[in-house]
């Protein structure tokens, strides 16, 4: 989808054992089905689900509903492990995936 | 759960009709729908009142957009965290709003997100520990202008 754009707000570094801070806004428009007479219809097209794995281990997911904003805004955290990519990963209706990574460098 | 004589009841014809088709099921079906997805998430383990610091505003001028964030108390061994946090809408038409799944390597219980409200209602959070605890919170929210539907 061409609508998708992500900003992802994070250090790009920590110190090991720190609890990193992460915010995260995607442009979407979280679609609810809209069936009612009178009005246009349109098929219901949200971001289902987020999930975030940080060198290769999952430390983050969420489950959205159409009760999430459009372009959702999500603020979660991380220990600082290890220097390694996050990968982030919206499923959207119809199957659609989006990914972004974001890298960490983690000093002693 | 929330006092039989609340203020939004006097509303409700009014909003229902600017709802629609947000709200086209009625108030007491999305009440049933509520208290049965907090059961399911609950599986017959009794909430335990606080812990939770509920972040939201009391009055909110825009249903489309509520600012939320939910921190939630907890030692932070790999035994005793918090594993996942509910949120939870009375009146929605969707009543599981968000859900969140943290690992151990989260750090700490700390979110945020922002929501839509369909009118004035009671926000409830449920969160779960790794040692099967749950604990709740509930605010109530005067919703201005609900995230409705208008036009085409």
């Amino acid at each position: 989808m061409t609508d998708f754009t992500a900003r992802i707000t994070m250090p790009e570094t920590a110190r090991r054992g720190d609890v990193v801070p992460i915010r995260v806004i995607i442009r979407h428009p979280m679609e609810r089905e809209i069936t009612a007479e009178g009005l246009t219809p349109l098929p219901r097209r949200i971001i289902h689900s987020f999930r975030v794995t940080y060198a290769g281990e999952e430390v983050f997911r969420m489950a959205l509903s159409a009760g999430v904003t459009a372009n959702p805004y999500v603020a979660f955290t991380t220990i600082a492990t290890e220097t390694g990519t996050l990968h982030f990963e919206w499923l959207e209706d119809g199957g659609a995936v989006h990914r972004r990574e974001a890298r960490l460098v983690v000093t002693a | 759960m929330s006092s039989p004589i609340s203020p939004r009841f006097a509303e409700t014809p009014r909003r229902a009709v600017l709802l629609l088709p947000l709200a086209a099921l009625p108030a007491r079906a999305q009440e049933e729908s509520f208290t049965a997805a907090e059961r399911a998430l609950l599986a017959g383990r009794v909430p335990v009142d606080g812990g939770i610091t509920l972040d939201i505003p009391t009055l909110s001028e825009n249903g489309n957009s509520v600012d939320l964030s939910v921190r939630v108390d907890s030692p932070w061994t790999l035994r005793d965290h918090v594993t996942a946090i509910h949120v939870l809408s009375e009146r929605n038409p969707v009543p599981r709003v968000a859900s969140f799944h943290l690992s151990h390597r989260a750090g700490r219980a700390e979110i945020a997100t922002r929501i839509r409200l369909a009118t004035t209602q009671q926000v409830t959070v449920l969160a779960e520990t790794s040692t099967g605890q749950v604990h709740r919170a509930a605010r109530e929210v005067i919703v201005i202008l609900g995230a409705c539907v208008e036009g085409g």
